[in-house]
């Protein structure tokens, strides 16, 4: 089993998502991470997912979703193949911070995006073993809530997505 | 200036655009603005009202199977809508082109449990090609359009489109213009020089090639190309379930039928082939049998149109992607004119054991009880060579299969895939609508005829006249043989009692019989095929007869047994 990252290039029709998702649902696989937003193509979408599966799976999944109507195109990479990145929120009560969060802050190259009467919210962005990390101190500075998206990912081969939309 | 009229209008007219000239279905109050409509149009385009949804698609199937055409259903909304889900999945994995109808709760109800409001979309997305929900009257006819061109293109399949309410009563302009493609759905995809040259070099250097071939050939309408490729190589060819029909049994290449039941030799000699020629057909796992001992000393070129069927099941060395029709002609042209006798004779070798093992029992036999094979054998004898054979699921359906005598294309309509019990006589129904001068045979057996019975109401109002063969075992044949073998005859919950079959058949003024005794049966069927009008034949046969030869489940297609 390997990590690999599905890109689709999809039609942004209602439901699109929903026949993504239960070709893995059907197969009894679990998506890691699901990402999805307008493509720098007005009208075309795209998806990232996260899945970790081995090779034979993730071809015969990237050929079913191709196999959708709507679906333009889909390919997938290791990690090898891909530039990605993560963003992570932490929610910490504005009664902990002392210097050794500051100090904590300072390391990770976190940002303090939000300062209300109650809390702060720090930002970190990079991959899910140094927002894991964060977390992992934070959780000694009273965190109360903590978000983080899925993966937002470039693929390193140099071919663009007009040469799948004609 | 265009045409301005109601959505419903617009459904009908649509479907009238699209040569659509028959809809099976059911009215209801959300479809009822569709049907107010049809009630103009019944010189244009008519309408065969079923029993219950299920037999509406089923009956399109059928319809759609038979003649090549789209089938079309049309349902209402909630139970209406669901009662397709069945047929939905079996045109779906079978291939079968479909557009569904839905009608839907009007827009500003949707999401609040109104009455009969169900998701179809959400529900009907696993077992379609695609579908869509259509809220505005201005996309109705696009949506049919696009619906049209998506059944029918490239790899077959059901579409469903679910029209709410509102967008039915509501007036627009008509303007049809047809579907002829867009951007994210490639129907043509050219062939391969290379993979065609390289296919050509396995063949012509093999010593036991073996052609294996499904109804990709007859969906692509490539039943001459494949004749002229077989002529020429001279290699044995066998066919799936829902491959019979494509080549004519009598060919001197055919050897026969692939599959769990299959014939002996076709599966046997599937692991001692050295170059598997897969044609149209996906590799089942009711045709593979166990897959890590499957074909594993040849080398696999596999033709097929779906690139997500090649290395699904069986890994190709050689993919020739694209329509069957065109790299049949291709391959033809790059090979060899051959003959394999030492290799076609271990094929015929095998055919006679299976022949003294189990054909002679099953269509000449010595005990008492009625077979199912003598009847089919019976029922070959007085068949048209164009007589469509319609047949349900179990083991009626394998012994059909195996005795029938398919002489041209599109002659098979069964369950395949999905094996749904209740499949035929609604499909035969359908496939009798297409053209009533067909001789349509519909053979089922106890259990599966009683799941569908309600469609004798439609043959009644239609008089279409299907020949309703049930081969009444008093049991679920297939569950009790597996009972059988492998659950040391525990027959659980499989033996049926039955109600009068001839007097339920004749409660629908459908002329029957039954008959118990062999010295009747062939007066019998004679009667039958005769008849002008429907016909309900009940055959009683031997209560505990198993099909054979089989491969038990996770077995290798050479540990095909005979008895």
């Amino acid at each position: 089993m390997k990590r690999y990252t599905i890109f689709v290039i999809t039609e942004n029709f209602i439901g699109i998502l929903n026949r993504i998702t239960i070709i893995f649902t059907r197969r009894g696989i679990n998506i890691d991470a699901l990402t999805a937003s307008e493509s720098r193509l007005q009208g075309i979408h795209r998806v990232t997912i996260e899945v970790t599966v081995n090779e034979d799976t993730v071809i015969q999944l990237v050929n079913q979703i191709e196999k959708i109507i709507d679906v333009i195109k889909a390919f997938y990479h290791e990690d090898t193949g891909v530039v990605y990145q993560e963003l992570a929120l932490y929610k910490i009560p504005v009664t902990r911070l002392d210097s050794g969060l500051e100090k904590v802050i300072r390391e990770h190259n976190a940002k303090i995006i939000a300062a209300e009467p109650d809390f702060v919210v720090l930002e970190l962005t990079g991959h899910k073993e140094k927002t894991q990390e964060l977390l992992e101190i934070l959780k000694g500075y009273g965190l109360l809530e903590f978000a983080r998206s899925g993966r937002v990912a470039v693929a390193k081969r140099m071919l663009t997505i007009d040469s799948y939309v004609k | 200036m265009k045409d301005m009229m109601r959505g419903a209008d617009i459904v009908v007219r649509s479907l009238i655009a699209e040569q659509a000239e028959l809809i099976f279905g059911y009215p209801g109050g959300a479809i009822m603005p569709v049907y107010d409509a049809l009630y103009d149009y019944h010189e244009q385009i008519k309408h065969v009202l079923t029993r219950h949804e299920q037999g509406a698609i089923h009956a399109a199937q059928g319809y759609a199977r038979v003649s090549g055409k789209v089938g079309v259903c049309l349902a209402t909304s909630g139970p209406g809508a669901t009662n397709l889900i069945t047929g939905l999945a079996d045109a779906l994995i079978d291939s079968t082109p479909l557009v569904c109808i839905t009608g839907q709760v009007a827009a500003h109800l949707l999401g609040t449990d109104a009455f009969q409001e169900t998701d179809v979309v959400g529900m009907s997305m696993p077992g379609t090609k695609w579908n869509i929900q259509v809220q505005k009257v201005e996309d109705i006819a696009p949506a049919i359009a696009k619906g049209f061109y998506i059944a029918r293109s490239g790899r077959p399949g059901p579409v469903l489109i679910d029209i709410t309410k509102n967008a039915q009563v509501d007036f627009g302009a008509f303007n049809y213009v047809p579907c002829l493609g867009f951007r994210s759905y490639k129907t043509h995809i050219p062939i391969e020089k290379t993979a065609i040259q390289e296919a050509a070099e396995l063949i012509n250097s093999a010593e036991r090639p073996y052609v294996v071939f499904g109804q990709g050939v007859v969906l692509g309408k490539a039943e001459a190309e494949l004749k002229f490729f077989l002529d020429k190589s001279g290699i044995p060819a066998a066919c799936t379930l829902l491959g019979s029909g494509a080549l004519p049994q009598e060919h001197p290449n055919y050897v026969g039928k692939l599959g769990m039941h299959g014939n002996y030799a076709p599966n046997l000699l599937t692991n001692q082939c050295d170059v598997l020629i897969a044609v149209g057909m996906r590799f089942d796992d009711r045709v593979t049998g166990d897959l890590k001992r499957y074909a594993k000393q040849a080398k696999v070129i596999h033709l097929e149109l779906d690139p997500a069927e090649v290395n699904k099941n069986v890994r190709a060395h050689v993919a020739v992607i694209g329509d069957c029709r065109e790299s049949l002609s291709m391959l033809t042209e790059a090979i060899e004119n051959k003959s394999y006798p030492e290799w076609m004779g271990k094929f015929r070798d095998l055919e006679e054991m299976e022949r003294s093992s189990v054909v002679q029992h099953d269509i000449t036999p010595t005990k008492v009880g009625l077979t199912m094979g003598e009847v089919v054998h019976q029922i070959n004898q007085y068949k048209a060579d164009d007589a469509v054979l319609v047949t349900d699921v179990g083991q009626h359906q394998m012994i059909a299969w195996r005795y029938f005598n398919y002489k041209k294309p599109r002659t098979q309509i069964t369950s395949g895939g999905l094996g749904t019990m209740g499949f035929a006589l609604p499909a035969a129904l359908g496939a009798q609508m297409f053209d009533y001068s067909r001789q349509v045979i519909c053979i089922a057996g106890d259990g599966g005829i009683q799941m569908t019975i309600q469609e004798l109401g439609t043959i009644m109002q239609t008089k279409a006249p299907v020949k309703i063969v049930l081969l009444n075992n008093n049991y679920l044949g297939m569950v009790r043989q597996w009972q059988q073998l492998f659950f040391d005859k525990r027959y659980s919950f499989t033996e049926l009692d039955n109600p009068d079959f001839v007097k339920l058949a004749e409660a629908y003024g459908i002329k029957s019989q039954k008959v118990s005794e062999r010295g009747d049966l062939q007066e019998a069927v004679e009667d039958m095929m005769i008849h002008d009008g429907p016909f309900f034949l009940e055959v009683v046969v031997e209560k505990e007869d198993n099909v054979f030869p089989m491969i038990a489940t996770g077995c290798s297609v050479e540990e095909v047994r005979l008895s």
